[in-house]
């Protein structure tokens, strides 16, 4: 089929086009609106204060600190991921894919919980973490590793079918000219994957600042020192401190709002949209 | 080809190891390190004692600082009673536990082995600083005219409470209602009748105290709250001065939130010293009067006295003369197959 408009009366046209922009209004756009300006109800200067308290500026920190580890880690497994699965036969194959899966299918809490089980003081490593005196649960490792489980599939994700779609043609010509593993992925593989590898980071990073039930299990809460952004935004909630909260939160849309401009721009710099090829 | 491109994935693979590594370690680093010299306290509590241990906190590290001549710093995590207990239990290296009621400290001697059975033993007063009791919560103006519990099961009178299988003041709640109930009727079958009339009365029951005064004042839900009373007092003080008014029952229950240092993670800190020296100024009058300033009861009598104006005279029943200690209360009342099962599911 073309891509010629269809033949729908326009009546119909109009009536699709309201149904779609009053459910955006009400389901996104209200919520949205409805965080900034709780968070500035009393303006911008407590606004501003609430943001500079030590307590929100370590959360801040430590929600950056880790989208930083958790991201690239992710960004390597899913290139690889979908490498091996689009590029290669193997046994085992299904099983991997479905892996990939598991976190999305999974409830945030008991992904967190496996992290409680595994390294909690009663759980299997428990004994041999205290033995060496690491912390894994209720510290900076255990938030990260929750949050790399969670946001697992994202890059994966994207890659496998825009991959599946390319085929293998441009790197087994590549190869067949000369070109080394490494540079056939960097001046063949990379580019041709380019805008889904940013797309699957940009959704992976969100997620990655964004989790709050499996974070929230290993957390253990403590002030300016396990709080990420979302648990921060929860305890000064439940602490009536209602300008503050909206205020973490506003900033965290931000932070994700910021991403999504990032890739429109970066979409509209180079004149493609994410999956076309180079 | 072929081992070219296995090549390649395996390289990809050791990368991926070593970025894994590399990463925790770094993480690992960031979260682990105490600072040389200051002693770190790790006190592990539960929702409402956030500004009460903002001001405790800095003025024990004043006191400590001219004894000693030692740093002291705190770290500080809140959160529901019961879950706190699980994650002291579950690893959060806790060297105070100050939590809601003492069944969630028995409950971190009894599964995490951490501190004696009988901690409570170890500080004056149950191990309880201080004090707290149920009170009402009502709209300005008290529409309804509830002016004790025997109100709360009026036709049309919604009340808020939180899940007792879940929150530890909503176990106080009940315990209250139930003492109510035994006193207004005489025996156990009429307070059983008179708690599950009452909590036919409850449309939203939250999962904890925080969650049911939000309920009751962000949403606007119900007519009264069953309340802590230094959470009402709260409420009342920082979310629109004008809005509730406070009633004190006819009779309430003593409610003793309890701490103790956590002896096992304390001797591995090195800090069992200066725990111990934390919580025993938390009876210091300089303590006792934060504590009434944050609308808990002062176990010290003559700051009691001199705050006498600031709380309602209301006779209480305590959790070990009338329900026999909170072990025996807990299996009675709120364990798989307990009263508040039988009650709450014949609806």
């Amino acid at each position: 089929m073309s891509m010629a408009p269809t033949s729908e009366s326009p009546l119909a046209r109009a009536a699709l086009i309201t149904v779609a922009l009053v459910f955006l209004g009400f389901f996104l756009l209200l919520p949205l609106l409805a965080v900034f300006s709780e968070a500035l109800r009393q303006g911008a200067g407590p606004f501003l204060d609430a943001l500079h308290t030590p307590d929100a500026l370590a959360a801040i920190r430590l929600t950056l600190l880790i989208a930083a580890i958790s991201v690239p880690l992710n960004m390597v497994f899913g290139v690889a991921a979908s490498w091996a699965i689009t590029k290669f036969q193997f046994p085992g194959k299904a099983l991997l894919i479905t892996l990939i899966d598991l976190p999305f299918s999974v409830s945030p809490v008991v992904s967190g919980l496996i992290f409680v089980l595994l390294f909690g003081a009663n759980g299997l490593f428990g004994a041999w973490l205290a033995e060496h005196d690491l912390k894994i649960i209720f510290a900076v490792p255990g938030i990260v590793l929750a949050t790399v489980f969670i946001t697992f599939p994202f890059v994966a994700r994207e890659l496998i079918p825009l991959m599946l779609e390319q085929g293998k043609d441009d790197e087994e010509a590549a190869i067949s000219l000369g070109a080394n593993g490494w540079q056939t992925f960097w001046h063949v593989t990379l580019p041709n994957i380019r805008w889904g590898l940013l797309y699957g980071v940009l959704l992976c990073n969100a997620r990655a600042m964004g989790e709050f039930g499996a974070v929230s299990v290993v957390s253990g809460h403590i002030r300016g020192e396990t709080n990420t952004m979302p648990l921060h935004v929860e305890i000064l909630y439940n602490e009536y401190d209602f300008v503050g909260a909206f205020a973490v939160a506003s900033l965290l849309a931000l932070l994700a709002l910021v991403t999504l401009i990032a890739k429109t721009v970066l979409e509209w710099r180079f004149g493609l949209h994410a999956g076309a090829r180079h | 080809m072929t081992t070219r491109d296995t090549h390649l994935a395996l390289r990809r693979r050791v990368v991926l190891a070593g970025a894994l590594g590399l990463g925790l370690m770094l993480a690992g680093c960031s979260g682990g390190g105490s600072k040389s010299g200051a002693v770190e306290l790790t006190n592990v509590s539960y929702d409402p004692t956030r500004e009460l241990y903002q001001a405790i906190n800095p003025a024990f590290a004043a006191f400590w600082k001219q004894k000693t001549g030692k740093d002291v710093t705190f770290r500080m995590s809140h959160g529901g009673s019961g879950k706190q207990s699980r994650a002291i239990i579950d690893g959060l290296e806790a060297d105070v536990a100050t939590l809601a009621l003492a069944y969630d400290i028995d409950a971190i001697a009894e599964k995490g082995k951490l501190l004696p059975a009988d901690w409570q033993k170890a500080l004056p007063d149950n191990s309880a600083p201080y004090t707290s009791t149920i009170v009402f919560l009502v709209r300005k103006g008290n529409p309804k005219g509830i002016k004790d519990w025997g109100d709360l099961v009026k036709p049309g009178v919604e009340v808020i409470t939180a899940n007792p299988k879940t929150g530890g003041g909503a176990r106080w709640n009940f315990l209250a209602a139930w003492a109510y109930g035994r006193k207004a009727g005489g025996s156990d079958a009429a307070a059983e009748a008179y708690v599950k009339q009452l909590f036919q009365h409850v449309p939203v029951l939250d999962s904890g105290a925080r969650g049911s005064t939000t309920t009751f004042v962000e949403r606007g839900i119900g007519d009264v709250l069953i309340s802590w009373e230094n959470e009402a007092f709260l409420a009342e003080k920082k979310l629109g001065a004008g809005k509730f008014e406070i009633v004190a029952p006819s009779i309430s229950i003593l409610a003793e939130p309890s701490v103790a240092v956590v002896t096992a993670n304390a001797k591995k800190h090195g800090t069992t010293e200066v725990a111990d020296a934390y919580l025993r100024y938390l009876y210091t009058p300089e303590a006792q009067t934060a504590i009434a300033h944050n609308f808990y009861r002062p176990r010290d009598p003559a700051i009691a006295q001199q705050f006498k104006a600031q709380f309602p005279e209301i006779p209480m029943v305590t959790i070990d003369k009338d329900f026999g200690g909170w072990a025996k209360a807990q299996k009675t009342f709120f364990d798989d197959g307990g009263v508040f099962d039988r009650i709450y599911t014949k609806k």
